[in-house]
């Protein structure tokens, strides 16, 4: 199995999940996060003080997959998630040694 | 406030029912103003100060009260002794004063403008707390809450407003409390901020607002509750000067919001949503001592020229570096300043009193009682508050530890926080598995 980790633009959201069902993809989890990469903050005012706010807000998507669709769903996200502009972020896999669904107990790629 | 015996001296004023009502209203509209500042200040600091931000304006409506009732009173507006300080034991703790008993020379029983002064008394001290977010011990503040009220207000609203009280008797003209309030408290913070030194991470640390609805709340609950403060002052609307103060409240708040938000749209490239709430505040400031001198047009100029020295006076601490945190002295101090000095050009002679400035033809003469008033009182504050928070600082310190500043103030002086925004925190209700287990127990017990 592998875990599917993608930190992206907030907005986008719907556009994957929409993605990762018509996949067949059922279940993900989704944090908010913030970060910084290519992408720099912006500038706040706060009577007349300036702050530079460098931590953007993006979402952490997360998805358990089979070995086999490990590629073809990053492609999914990766398509799904593209503005073009700069502070798209960055889909990866690591690989998972198990998981338990925890109501039924099953174990490995049943418990998907 | 009233500077002059109003018109009715020639024969002895009645209790008046509309006047008594309307300054019973106006009354709880100030108290009103205390809730907004403990919000508008709320909003201004990080999550972490919240609550201490809040709680240090609702501590001052309980200490003051209390102080008031006991000898407040007596000391601001009891019978003149030295033109510093007043007296009158059948005040202490309003023990013998009648219900119809009027106040002398107006229509409304002594008891309706007591409780109009307490409030005033409450939201003094409340104001100063603005300077020290995030840094000071709770009962440190309170002990200072009541020492302050003892030696700094209730001496100088004595001054200002009572009856032979040195600028009452000079001619200086503080309508409802630019002197006596805001300069008082704008200066007081000053004093204090230099004793206790800034917050830790000051200039190097973000510091953003955490709420700014919850600002733009207070700031509409103190517009709404500065009507009564304002208008009020009048003791009543015999002669309609009352209702003047009202529209000029209305009229430079106005400007002073549009002149903040221009003023920085031009120097930093955005209307904001802080700009806006500070600048009705400043306008709120400057016209309180000067709304019933100024015309309405003159009121416009006021708010306009309040709002825009203020936000210029507001960056000057980091030019100085002393840690105003939220910005008492750029808009409490300068604004009371700014509002004290234009009467002596812009009094129009035909509003309370026919004083006029020197726009209207009247030299400069108001001016300088303006200027002595103003300075003295910024001085006495300044000196004394610093001389209390050196006091208090010496022996139950006035600084929380600097661990407990930097996790946050919230959890250290009042066990609480804020927001609890998880889901996971305590008091969810029972899980299916919980509920069987504790149907369970019930059986057993049975």
């Amino acid at each position: 199995m592998k875990l599917i980790t993608a930190v992206v633009k907030p907005h986008r959201l719907d556009e994957i999940k929409e993605a990762l069902q018509a996949f067949g993809v059922h279940g993900l989890t989704v944090t908010e996060a913030s970060g910084y990469g290519r992408q720099r903050g912006h500038t706040e005012v706060y009577r007349g003080a300036e702050y530079t706010v460098d931590l953007v807000p993006k979402i952490r998507i997360e998805v358990l997959v089979e070995d086999d669709d490990a590629e073809q769903l990053i492609d999914v996200v990766v398509k799904a998630a593209r503005t073009g502009k700069i502070g798209d972020g960055k889909v990866w896999s690591i690989p998972v040694d198990t998981a338990v669904r925890v109501r039924t107990g099953e174990r490995g790629p049943d418990a998907l | 406030m009233a500077s002059t015996a109003i018109t009715l001296a020639a024969e002895a004023p009645k209790l008046s029912a509309a006047n008594t009502g309307f300054m019973l209203i106006a009354s709880a509209l100030v108290l009103l103003m205390t809730p907004g500042l403990a919000f508008f200040y709320g909003g201004m600091v990080r999550v972490k100060s919240t609550l201490n931000m809040l709680m240090m304006s609702f501590i001052s409506i309980g200490i003051v009260t209390i102080l008031w009732v006991l000898y407040g009173f007596s000391m601001a507006f009891g019978t003149d002794s030295g033109s510093l300080i007043g007296w009158n034991s059948d005040w202490l703790g309003l023990s013998n004063i009648g219900l119809t008993e009027l106040w002398d020379g107006y229509t409304i029983p002594i008891f309706v403008f007591m409780v109009f002064q307490m409030m005033f008394a409450i939201i003094t001290p409340a104001l100063i707390s603005g300077a020290i977010a995030d840094r000071v011990k709770f009962t440190a503040w309170g002990l200072f809450v009541a020492l302050w009220a003892t030696v700094v207000y209730f001496p100088v609203a004595h001054w200002v407003w009572g009856a032979g009280g040195w600028a009452f008797e000079l001619g200086v003209i503080d309508f409802a409390g630019g002197t006596a309030v805001h300069i008082n408290a704008g200066a007081a913070a000053l004093g204090v901020i230099l004793v206790i030194g800034k917050r830790v991470g000051f200039k190097k640390d973000p510091m953003r607002p955490h709420s700014l609805p919850l600002v733009m709340l207070g700031a509409g609950l103190l517009w709404f509750g500065w009507f009564g403060f304002n208008a009020g002052s009048w003791l009543g609307n015999d002669d309609g000067v009352g209702a003047l103060m009202f529209v000029n409240t209305q009229v430079a708040t106005a400007a002073a919001m549009l002149a903040w938000l221009i003023y920085e749209k031009i120097r930093h490239g955005a209307f904001t949503t802080l700009g806006a709430a500070s600048g009705a505040v400043a306008g709120l400031v400057a016209i309180t001592p000067s709304g019933g001198a100024v015309s309405p047009l003159g009121a416009i100029a006021v708010g306009a020229i309040a709002g825009v020295l203020c936000a210029m006076a507001v960056g000057l601490k980091y030019k100085f570096g002393y840690d105003d945190s939220l910005d008492v002295v750029g808009v409490h101090l300068v604004g009371g300043v700014v509002g004290s000095l234009l009467i002596g050009f812009f009094a129009s002679g035909h509003g309370q009193s026919d004083v006029a400035g020197l726009f209207y033809g009247g030299g400069l003469a108001q001016f300088w009682k303006q200027c002595a008033g103003v300075f003295a009182v910024l001085a006495y504050s300044l000196v004394a508050s610093a001389v209390l928070a050196f006091l208090i600082d010496k022996t139950i310190g006035m600084r929380v530890s600097e661990d407990d500043e930097v996790a946050g103030i919230d959890q250290a002086e009042h066990a609480e926080t804020a927001y609890d925004f998880s889901g996971a925190g305590g008091g969810a209700a029972k899980t299916a598995v919980a509920a069987a287990v504790a149907a369970e127990s019930k059986k057993v017990d049975a």
